[in-house]
């Protein structure tokens, strides 16, 4: 069996404070694959995406567990060794493509330089990369887009620029930050399309990490539904929504709602099933000791 | 449009220098002292006196010799100065480059010291780098220019005399100059030793009028680079796999340096104004060193000359702020 693209074992995350943001957290994304991490906002999954890719805010320490890219060790590893096998084999579609590019460099260089200056590119090889991916995501005027600087073009251009910069290096892995949540709901549906479509074409494993059970449906493969920091069920998307195991599920599916009677579906999640897992929660607490004491 | 703005900023421009002039000419004719007096060795007959006043045109009223000396300053002419006997602008252009050298320098220095302890801290923020740069700042601060000059005589004039304490240049020197830009002209003619010499004589007033600069640059572009480095694209541009300092100089230098490139043009202005004491402290021959001795013997022309100097230079820095401010900020260059 080959090693998964992305293995998450007990990984357990502490604010400065000592509360735990992560529990025992472990999940694994298997070549090509996409797993959705869904939950509600707060619930660490944001937070996830950013310790696999070494970004976590200083404020939060990670106190156990594994993660393991392509079956290196990245706690392991060195920081700059680290660094560069992150920058080679992931990348982010960020959140929000109005803060994620640099507004005083043109849209070009912001694309090419991974390529260029991580991974040893010569210029021309990593323009004409750049520009078959802003082809493939259906931009049509490439040396506009190149010049540009960011406040010239829209939200829905700027996250597809982002999305081809993600693909150009060919990561095995992609972290998606809720790529669609800052958009307009038209735009929403086209960008969604489209990292589905590039997914296939270059087979990149992705952590789709979202808070909407409809893109859950129509991305991802499997799922890893996170409450809390702690994963309360994980299954393969169509088993998920057949036949949900936990009742937090069974009232996260409850609670999205739907196009064709779109008030009647509303209903928060249940207060029984909130202290259920409340209960869930402090049970692990109480059974969880931080290593080293 | 770009046309336009630039006119506007002229005569902008042109109505300060303006108010700077109407100004200047009062406030020395209000205030006490009386030029002549102190010109005439004691027991000048009353028709002396009247006769030296009506020789620089003294006798008139406060709004006549105003506009004399006001289309004198268009044509060029200054007047001539009344303690040195010279023509003001001759004296003024004879001074400008020796402040200018002095106060450019500094302002590199300033830029160079506290560009490199924001980026040094924001790097190690959270760490005792950070706080060892904080105090370093807060320390060069709160002493003002003139007291750090002190400082530095004492330091490396006295204690370990590795600087020259006083002058632009040794007075023994050759010197082969045909501008009064002499460290400029030093580099330009491959005379590094005597571009050693000028710098032994700067490099104390230059650090004086630099230290407290370079504190505010290092405490503001730090404070600006560490907002900057929690913003998304600084976050991408971590995943891509570039370091640290890359990212800062990268990413985050150009977005920080917004705000302090405002504040630094001010400042500037500020650090202008600092070299008349500190030149003054280091006998250095320049514009403000003379300002002083130009107030000490009432030498009406030659203040005015000199305060419409200084006040011509501050409006060009704040130009040449606006200007770069719109090359550093691309949304600026197409609204």
């Amino acid at each position: 069996m080959s090693a998964a693209c992305l293995d998450i074992r007990n990984l357990s995350a502490v604010l400065a404070n000592g509360q735990r943001v992560l529990r025992s957290v472990s999940l694994a994304v298997q070549p090509g694959e996409v797993r959705a991490l869904v939950g509600e906002s707060g619930a660490g999954k944001t937070m996830i995406g950013k310790a696999v890719l070494g970004v976590l805010p200083s404020s939060v320490h990670i106190v156990e567990g594994e993660m393991l890219l392509e079956g290196e060790d990245l706690g392991r590893l060195q920081p700059k060794a680290r660094r560069t096998l992150i920058g080679a084999r992931t990348a982010l579609i960020p959140q929000d493509p109005l803060t994620a590019l640099n507004p005083s460099r043109r849209i070009g260089p912001q694309m090419t330089d991974r390529l260029v200056r991580i991974l040893g590119w010569s210029g021309q090889r990593a323009d004409a990369r750049i520009r078959q991916l802003l082809d493939e995501v259906q931009i049509r005027d490439p040396d506009r887009v190149l010049r540009s600087y960011p406040h010239e073009l829209s939200g829905g251009m700027r996250q597809r620029v982002l999305i081809a910069a993600a693909f150009a290096a060919e990561p095995r892995l992609i972290v998606a930050d809720e790529p669609t949540t800052a958009l307009d709901v038209t735009v929403q549906k086209q960008i969604l399309r489209l990292i589905a479509q590039l997914q296939r074409e270059h087979g990149t494993a992705i952590l789709f990490v979202t808070h909407d059970l409809g893109v859950v449906a129509k991305i991802s493969q499997k799922v890893s539904v996170l409450y809390a920091g702690k994963v309360v069920e994980e299954a393969d998307t169509a088993a998920l929504f057949a036949a949900p195991q936990h009742a937090y599920t069974r009232a996260l599916i409850a609670a999205t709602p739907r196009y064709t009677d779109p008030l009647a579906s509303l209903k928060p999640v249940d207060e029984a099933v909130l202290a259920g897992l409340a209960a869930e929660i402090a049970a692990a607490e109480q059974a969880w000791r931080p290593p080293h004491g | 449009m770009l046309l336009q703005r630039f006119l506007i900023r002229l005569l902008t421009m042109a109505i300060t220098l303006f108010g700077v002039a109407v100004v200047v000419f009062v406030v020395i004719r209000v205030a006490p002292g009386d030029p002549i007096a102190m010109m005439l060795p004691p027991g000048a007959t009353d028709a002396d006196i009247a006769r030296l006043r009506a020789l620089y045109g003294l006798d008139k009223t406060i709004v006549q010799q105003f506009f004399i000396w006001l289309s004198g300053v268009i044509r060029g002419d200054f007047g001539t100065s009344i303690s040195l006997r010279q023509d003001v602008l001759g004296l003024v252009f004879n001074r400008l480059p020796a402040t200018l050298e002095l106060a450019i320098t500094a302002l590199l220095m300033a830029v160079a010291i506290g560009g490199t302890a924001a980026i040094l801290g924001a790097r190690e923020r959270g760490t005792a780098v950070e706080a060892g740069i904080d105090i370093a700042s807060g320390t060069a601060l709160s002493i003002p220019d003139f007291l750090w000059g002190l400082v530095l005589i004492l330091l490396f004039g006295v204690l370990i005399p590795v600087f020259d304490i006083s002058g632009r240049v040794s007075p023994q020197l050759d010197l082969p100059f045909v501008t009064q830009f002499y460290l400029f002209e030093s580099i330009l003619r491959l005379r590094f030793d005597l571009t050693w010499d000028l710098l032994k004589h700067m490099l104390m007033p230059a650090v004086a009028l630099a230290l407290p600069l370079a504190a505010i640059i290092a405490q503001l572009l730090k404070q600006s680079l560490k907002e900057v480095l929690d913003l998304d694209y600084v976050v991408l541009a971590r995943v891509k796999g570039f370091s640290e300092t890359q990212v800062i100089l990268r990413e985050a230098l150009k977005n920080a340096a917004l705000p302090t490139l405002t504040l630094v043009g001010v400042q500037f202005t500020f650090l202008i104004g600092g070299t008349v004491i500190v030149e003054r402290l280091f006998s250095y021959e320049g514009l403000g060193n003379m300002a002083i001795d130009a107030v000490i013997n009432r030498d009406l022309p030659l203040i005015q000359g000199i305060v419409l100097v200084f006040a011509l230079l501050f409006v060009l820095i704040n130009l040449t702020v606006d200007m770069m401010y719109a090359l550093l900020n691309p949304r600026l260059r197409h609204g």
